[in-house]
């Protein structure tokens, strides 16, 4: 398709402060500009593209009819050309033939659709399994079969978000941890959420899958060549919907194994540190950036909160009060609210490091050390 | 009423905007009540009492005026259109409901105990109706005491509810008796059998509130009680307030038809409350079949 | 006139009269509508650039959902109302509507409901937040703003309800001894339907926010699966509504374009029965098609398939419609005053998003447009396209009735161009934006998507810019102005046009007699 992936133009987007005209215009003439979907890069992925492209095209054809008809009567059947009109106001032939027509053309639309439907539902004979969760803000892969699970968080530094910094090139497409994928296998997805919906969607991939709390959504995908593929959570989900991306790095079979090779022993080293005694600066340490990574979103990287919405750590009567108190809304969260169970998602060692953290930052001063024994015998 | 040839034009009125303020504070202090703001329930009972006062007085008028012979045949079938088409939408309402019911036992808690959810997410809850769910209390057989923690007992069908099934199928015969009453102009008829069913009601909801208390206290059943509680409170709560609203319109009525008011010929009040009655009796039906007894 | 009215406050506060009450209906939708539109300003100054510049992300959500509240309920349907209560009784033969009091009722809910939304947005956590969808479990999370706009549901439901019984029990009753149904103006069909519709949806919609309150502050389980319960019923019983709502946001219009094109084409509208018969069939297949908001929550087969082909369908009625408009302009004598160009804008424009529809219909295709730009293109493309120009045709076509008054002909044109130009500047990028992969409800931005998102934010200031003309030609157009003949337009036909203008205050105290 030509259309696929016109550009009007390519270039480096200038950093504009609204309102200066002179700088907006050359903006928009530098400016990216897609026309049409992303270039697939799945089975299913062509097979919709080729579906978008001809329900497309049949819509611009039966526009340009409706506009043509509407043009030539504008043209010629004004007053101003001294025409007397005409008495008709009925036609069964026409206003069957427009009953018709339509309808054909729908069935014919219908039939290729059916066909990209049924295929894509067909999750059986796959080679491997993917479990998706969305969190808010972010999403755990867990591949059952290899024994890895991680969570990927968006990487994009904050500086940029707010204009500080200049936005890097993949500005919030980028996360720390890609999910790392074979290319030629046929892949099953597991969708599901834990707090509120989110939807997994992978544009190149044509992969949007809604992710449901409680139950789980089954798709499959078959990456044809190596690259990395973006997208973005497409429910919204809350305050930070726009910042929780997808990157998903699409891997020979054989990199593939080596990479889940690595992602184990990594998994067994982060088992072995929760066994040891920390000390309190570890801890501190620790605690910031899962703070940062997992609690700042909603409680504030300077622990203010948004009123009414999130409590603030500063000063908070958890965080202040008793140990197990505190350890537990973290570990199993508040039924009915934001705060999610984060026993779920964290290891000992990272829940005793938030704890110890927000215990003795923001202004809090309990002097207390949480050791990861603590947060699992509360579990 | 003023008299514009075969129209009827009402004057203006206060009533329409008065009772737009009740209702707005009547909503601001269910909010602020569920809320825990202080002030809400004080708020609350503000606008219910602008609504009830409005009641009193506009539909008050509109009897004046119905007395005085004010309203033609037109007026009269708008009445009936207005009535119908309300009755219409509670119908709707209703379905909303029960389409939730039905959703939920025709879909959710079968998915939830098989498949995937039950390999990965909800291991060993099996889809059995009524359920509150995988994390929910247990379900016990109907009407069985003694319910312990983590427990609870779903309503049977053949006691109260069964009685009450009867009780509510004779306030129709009885309302309909009413009626017949009122078109030979059988004024005793009329009354007795209004009088009936106003009984029959007060005597509905009775047993209705002695079943929640017994639901709450013995069953272990509450609007917590996953979704088999919810949906059985939600549609059976909705229920006993139109009942309560009808029988209140069932009252008034018989108040009207005491002091004389109602003709053979025009009796619409008399009408649109037996038509509302015979929704709530309906809408009952649909309730014994499928909350209580499927 | 002898019949004595206060004047006044009290005139407004107290009355009965159809015009006054349509009047104040209009006026509200003008109010909302301003909200409304600055409330689209603040999103579309954030998305400006990528980065985030003027809001937060958590004010940002707000500004979406009550930008989409009020503009729908508070503009859109009101709006039409008004033109219901102003036109329905002057078309039908009628001195008013046939429950009067009710009537200013059903108004005088809605600024209070208004006020209660508004209210929201100063409570501890803002605003709702969740997407005018209000999907649980996020809209169970909200704080005490997500209350107050259920309970401001409940009141608009209960202000629609109120008024389309009066709708239609004064179609049904009121008309003039001789107007048979199939002698109604088509205006008035749409209504009749449209009201029929409002009362099948609104109910549900209430019952869907009701078990959102619960589900918030009683611990039912509706929709948590822990209890039992889904998230996704919510959606059923929310879209069970919400796809015949959107008929009900274009019907009225649908009558509007039915009125107008056969004036100003001085030729009958073509296909009357057909029109009607495909109004009706549009308002029947509404129910059966509202999971195709739904295709990607992940429903069996059967349902996705069912659904297609249901939503599908709609094409072929609402085709008759186009093709009949069409037809009604085919070899007429047509000139082009302001409401004219409204009507074949509108028509122009309803058909590009009613054409973006069908794509949307098409489930394996919506599973890459759905909750991107191309939904939100394809839904203002039929809402400010289809209904919001057909509401500035009526009121340019009505007004001299109304007010006694011409309006100013070349201003009405400027802001019909101006805000033809600036919304297509804003919305047709959107498309664009879509399929792309730029998701909706979002604050920022990937680079990417930069280029089409200032042109759309430039032609959302322009388009907002265009409505201070219009504001400016009605309120001339009411204080004064060259005096409007009764029948006002040539090719008029109707009861209405038999009438002075302005209209008197009851219009038939006598029936007329219609051949
Ligand atoms: C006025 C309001 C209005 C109207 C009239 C419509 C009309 C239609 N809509 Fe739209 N829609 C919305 C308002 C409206 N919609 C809104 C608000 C949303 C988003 C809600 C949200 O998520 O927030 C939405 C979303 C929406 C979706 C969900 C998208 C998604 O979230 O993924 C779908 C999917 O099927 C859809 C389909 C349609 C169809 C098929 C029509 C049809 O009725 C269109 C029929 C018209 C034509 C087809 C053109 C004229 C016909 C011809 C010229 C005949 C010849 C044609 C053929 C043979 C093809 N709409
Ligand atoms: C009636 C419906 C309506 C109307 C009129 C509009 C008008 C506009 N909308 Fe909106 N919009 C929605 C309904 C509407 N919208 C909905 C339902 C959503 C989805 C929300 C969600 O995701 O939950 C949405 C979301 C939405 C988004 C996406 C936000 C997001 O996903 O984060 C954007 C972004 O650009 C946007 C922009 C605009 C703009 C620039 C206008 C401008 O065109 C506004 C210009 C103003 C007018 C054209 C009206 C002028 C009218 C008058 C001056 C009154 C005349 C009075 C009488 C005739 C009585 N809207
Ligand atoms: C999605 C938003 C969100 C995230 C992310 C989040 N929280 Fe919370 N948190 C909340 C909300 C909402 C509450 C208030 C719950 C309530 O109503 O009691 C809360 C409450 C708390 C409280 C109790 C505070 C008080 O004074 O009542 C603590 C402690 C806490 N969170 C710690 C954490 C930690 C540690 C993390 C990260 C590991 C975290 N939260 C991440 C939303 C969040
Ligand atoms: Cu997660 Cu949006
Ligand atoms: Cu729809």
């Amino acid at each position: 398709m030509s259309i696929s992936r016109f550009r009007l133009a390519t270039g480096v987007i200038p950093r504009l402060v609204v309102g200066t005209s002179l700088l907006l215009v050359s903006g928009i003439a530098a400016a990216d500009y897609a026309l049409n979907f992303q270039q697939p890069v799945s089975s299913i992925g062509r097979e919709v593209f080729d579906l978008h492209n001809l329900i497309t095209i049949i819509c611009f054809v039966i526009m340009a009819l409706v506009a043509g008809v509407m043009l030539w009567s504008i043209a010629f059947h004004r007053k101003s050309s001294g025409r007397k009109p005409a008495t008709f106001h009925d036609n069964t032939k026409l206003e069957v033939l427009w009953t018709v027509v339509p309808f054909i053309i729908l069935v014919g639309m219908a039939i290729p659709s059916t066909s990209a439907l049924l295929h894509m539902d067909d999750t059986s004979n796959s080679d491997m399994t993917l479990k998706i969760t969305g969190y808010q803000w972010k999403w755990e892969y867990e591949y059952p079969a290899e024994g890895i699970k991680f969570m990927s968080t968006l990487a994009t530094p904050r500086d940029q978000i707010n204009n500080v910094a200049d936005k890097g090139e993949h500005y919030l497409l980028e996360v720390d941890n890609n999910v790392v994928l074979p290319v030629g296998k046929k892949i099953r997805l597991l969708v599901t959420a834990n707090d509120v919906l989110h939807a997994w969607w992978v544009p190149a991939l044509a992969t949007k899958k809604d992710a449901i709390p409680g139950f789980i959504n089954e798709l499959w995908v078959k990456i044809d060549e190596p690259g990395i593929y973006r997208g973005q959570c497409a429910e919204l989900c809350g305050k930070d919907h726009g910042f929780m991306p997808i990157v998903v790095e699409a891997v020979s079979d054989s990199d593939f194994k080596k990479w889940a090779n690595r992602q184990k022993g990594q998994m067994v080293a982060a088992a072995a540190a929760a066994g040891k005694s920390w000390s309190k600066a570890d801890l501190l340490k620790q605690g910031e950036k899962v703070y940062n990574q997992n609690c700042a979103a909603c409680h504030g990287a300077t622990g203010a909160g948004i009123p009414g919405v999130f409590p603030a750590m500063a000063g908070s009567k958890v965080a202040n009060g008793p140990v197990n108190g505190h350890l537990d809304i973290v570990l199993h969260g508040k039924a009915g609210t934001a705060m999610a169970a984060f026993g779920k998602q964290l290891s000992d060692v990272d829940i005793a490091a938030v704890v110890t953290y927000e215990r003795n930052s923001f202004g809090n001063k309990t002097g207390d050390v949480i050791q990861p024994s603590q947060a699992k015998s509360l579990r | 009423m003023s008299a514009k040839g075969s129209y009827y034009l009402p004057e203006p009125s206060a009533w329409p905007i008065v009772t737009s303020a009740g209702m707005f504070l009547l909503a601001l202090g269910l909010i602020l009540t569920i809320n825990s703001v202080a002030p809400g329930s004080w708020i609350m009972l503000a606008g219910f009492a602008v609504i009830v006062y409005m009641m009193i007085r506009w539909f008050g008028q509109v009897i004046t005026e119905s007395e005085a012979g004010s309203y033609n045949d037109q007026v009269d079938m708008s009445f009936r259109l207005g009535m119908g088409w309300f009755i219409g939408s509670e119908v709707m309402f209703f379905a909303a409901f029960f389409g939730a019911l039905f959703y939920i036992r025709q879909f959710s808690v079968p998915w939830l105990g098989s498949g995937l959810e039950s390999e990965l997410l909800w291991k060993g809850f099996e889809s059995t109706w009524p359920t509150a769910g995988p994390q929910g209390p247990v379900a016990l057989p109907p009407n069985s005491h003694h319910v312990g923690e983590n427990q609870f007992s779903p309503m049977g069908a053949m006691g109260i509810p069964f009685i009450n099934t009867m009780i509510l199928l004779s306030s129709g015969v009885t309302v309909t008796w009413a009626h017949w009453g009122l078109k030979k102009d059988n004024r005793a008829q009329l009354i007795t059998g209004l009088f009936l069913t106003v009984a029959l009601g007060i005597t509905f909801l009775s047993l209705q509130a002695y079943e929640y208390v017994h639901a709450y206290t013995e069953l272990g059943l509450t609007l917590q009680a996953g979704v088999y509680g919810a949906t059985f409170f939600m549609l059976t709560g909705f229920h006993g307030l139109h009942v309560t609203m009808g029988t209140i319109m069932l009252i008034v009525i018989l108040g009207r038809s005491i002091k004389g008011h109602f003709s053979a010929e025009h009796h619409f009040g008399f009408e649109g409350v037996a038509w509302y009655w015979h929704f709530v009796d309906v809408v009952w039906l649909g309730l014994f079949i499928f909350v209580y007894w499927l | 006139m002898a019949h004595d009215h206060p004047t006044g406050l009290k005139r407004w506060l107290f009355t009965t009269n159809h015009k006054d009450i349509g009047t104040m209906y209009l006026v509200f939708a003008f109010t909302m509508a301003l909200i409304g539109g600055s409330m689209s300003l603040v999103i579309r100054a954030e998305l400006f650039q990528p980065g985030l510049q003027i809001v937060e992300p958590h004010f940002f959500n707000q500004m979406t959902t009550v930008h989409a509240l009020v503009m729908i309920f508070g503009f859109i349907m009101p709006a039409f109302v008004g033109l219901a209560n102003w036109q329905i009784p002057m078309m039908i033969g009628a001195p008013d509507m046939a429950l009067p009091r009710m009537n200013n009722w059903s108004f005088w809910i809605l600024p209070f409901a208004g006020t209660l939304l508004m209210l929201s947005l100063f409570m501890p956590g803002g605003g709702p937040a969740g997407g005018w969808t209000i999907y649980p479990p996020l809209s169970v999370q909200g704080g005490i703003g997500m209350d107050f706009t259920i309970l401001t549901i409940h009141l608009l439901g209960i202000s629609s309800i109120l008024g389309s019984i009066n709708i239609i029990s004064t179609i049904l009753n009121m008309r003039a001894p001789g107007m048979t149904l199939m002698k109604m103006p088509m205006f008035v069909w749409s209504w009749l339907i449209t009201a029929f519709l409002l009362i099948a949806s609104i109910p549900v919609l209430a019952g869907a926010v009701t078990m959102l309150l619960t589900d918030r502050h009683f611990g039912t389980h509706f929709f948590n699966a822990a209890g039992g319960g889904d998230p996704v019923l919510f959606q059923h019983v929310f879209w069970f509504f919400g796809h015949p709502e959107v008929y009900i946001l274009v019907l009225p219009a649908f009558g509007v374009f039915s009125q107008i094109i056969p004036t100003f084409a001085r030729k009958p509208l073509f296909g009357y029965a057909s029109m009607v018969f495909a109004t009706a069939t549009i308002a029947f297949l509404s129910f059966i098609v509202w999971a195709h908001h739904m295709y990607t929550v992940g429903m069996p087969m059967a349902g996705e398939l069912f659904f297609m082909y249901s939503t599908m369908l709609i094409a072929v009625p609402t085709g008759v419609k186009v093709f009949n408009w069409l037809s009604t302009m085919w070899r007429g004598s047509m000139t082009f005053e302001t409401p004219m160009l409204w009507a074949i804008g509108g028509v122009f424009t309803f058909t590009i998003g009613g054409l973006s529809g069908l794509m949307l219909s098409i489930t394996p295709a919506d599973f890459q447009y759905h909750d991107t730009y191309f939904v939100v293109a394809h839904f203002h493309y039929v809402i400010i396209g289809g209904s919001a120009f057909a509401l500035f045709g009526a009121i340019f076509y009505w007004l001299p009735k109304w007010t006694g008054h011409m309006y100013n002909e070349g201003l009405g044109k400027l802001h019909f161009w101006l805000t033809m130009i600036g919304f297509n500047l804003t919305f047709f990028p959107q498309h664009f934006l879509g399929l792309a992969g730029m998701p909706r409800r979002i604050p920022d931005y990937s680079l990417q998507f930069s280029g089409f998102n200032e042109w759309s934010t430039i032609g959302a200031f322009l388009t907002i810019g265009a409505q201070f003309i219009f504001f400016y030609v009605a309120f001339k157009t009411i204080k004064g102005g060259e005096k409007a003949t009764k029948e006002v337009w040539e090719g008029a036909e109707g009861l209405e046009w038999t009438v002075a203008s302005p209209a008197p205050y009851h219009t038939f105290e006598t029936a007329p007699n219609v051949k």
